[in-house]
């Protein structure tokens, strides 16, 4: 029953990418990639990760997606779209170059003799998680706090007003 | 779950050439964006279906680290979305071809 979901999943997510992709209006291809993140985070879940599955829906499909909607509404890009669809001459090759990256890496992963093998039932609880995060990995979690920091000071400084000369 | 592990592989693969797609194929700098989005999120897969494989928890915290980090770039990357557009007026990334005013 689970495989099957898994399949399902993983159908619905790269659906709903390609759909985000090719959307004109950024607000759809938002709406269309939290979708995406959904079926991801379910998959996470199959995959024995409810707590990473729980935190992809909080942080990646509740606060970074928002942040993004926030952004092209403030903005105001939804309306005008992109101004011309890129046509046959432009994303022509470019389907072709993804399309034979992607045999290529699938056969590279199918010849490899790990893939065959399955996936074994696994559940990790959050508390399992929270202890090697804190305890092996705390360094890690220091070090990403401090990007976090610098990572606010970054967007206060660039969201300065502009100085004269600096605009268009 | 009874699924092998080069097919989770595969499904990551698939959803980060889609990423790489959009990145190479959008020309508006928020979609370009979203395209970086799309192929973090492969690794997370990537890392949690190895975790999975190998029954250990290090793939798991590596994901939880990198939604921090993402977050972080998501951040720097929208500020800098929104001085393009205060300098420019448009997000197509051809219009960004000066390095001076």
């Amino acid at each position: 029953m689970t495989t099957v979901l898994f399949y399902i999943l993983g159908f619905i997510m790269l659906t709903a990418t390609l759909l985000c992709i090719t959307r004109r209006n950024p607000v759809h291809a938002v709406i269309y990639l939290v979708a995406g993140f959904f079926a991801l985070a379910l998959m996470f879940y199959l995959l024995g990760a409810p707590l990473v599955a729980a935190w992809q829906i909080i942080v990646y499909a509740g606060a970074i997606m928002v942040l993004f909607l926030f952004i092209i509404m403030m903005l105001g890009l939804a309306p005008q779209e992109t101004p011309e669809g890129p046509g046959w001459r432009r994303w022509g090759p470019l389907v072709l170059l993804s399309a034979s990256l992607m045999v290529c890496t699938v056969l590279l992963i199918m010849q490899d003799p790990a893939a065959g093998k399955e996936i074994g039932d696994f559940y990790l609880a959050p508390q399992a998680v929270g202890e090697a995060l804190f305890g092996r990995y705390v360094l890690a979690v220091e070090m990403v706090s401090f990007q976090l920091l610098f990572a606010t000071i970054g967007a206060y400084l660039l969201g300065r007003p502009l100085s004269r000369g600096e605009g268009q | 779950m009874m699924i092998p592990f080069g097919h989770a592989l595969s499904f990551a693969a698939a959803l980060f050439v889609l990423g790489l797609t959009c990145v190479l194929l959008r020309r508006q700098v928020i979609m370009i964006l979203i395209g970086v989005e799309i192929m973090l999120n492969a690794a997370s897969l990537v890392f949690v279906s190895a975790s999975a494989y190998w029954q250990q928890v290090d793939g798991q915290v590596f994901v939880i680290l990198l939604m921090a980090i993402t977050a972080a770039e998501v951040a720097v990357a929208l500020a800098m979305v929104v001085y393009l557009w205060r300098r420019k007026r448009t997000l197509v990334a051809d219009e960004f071809n000066g390095m001076s005013g």
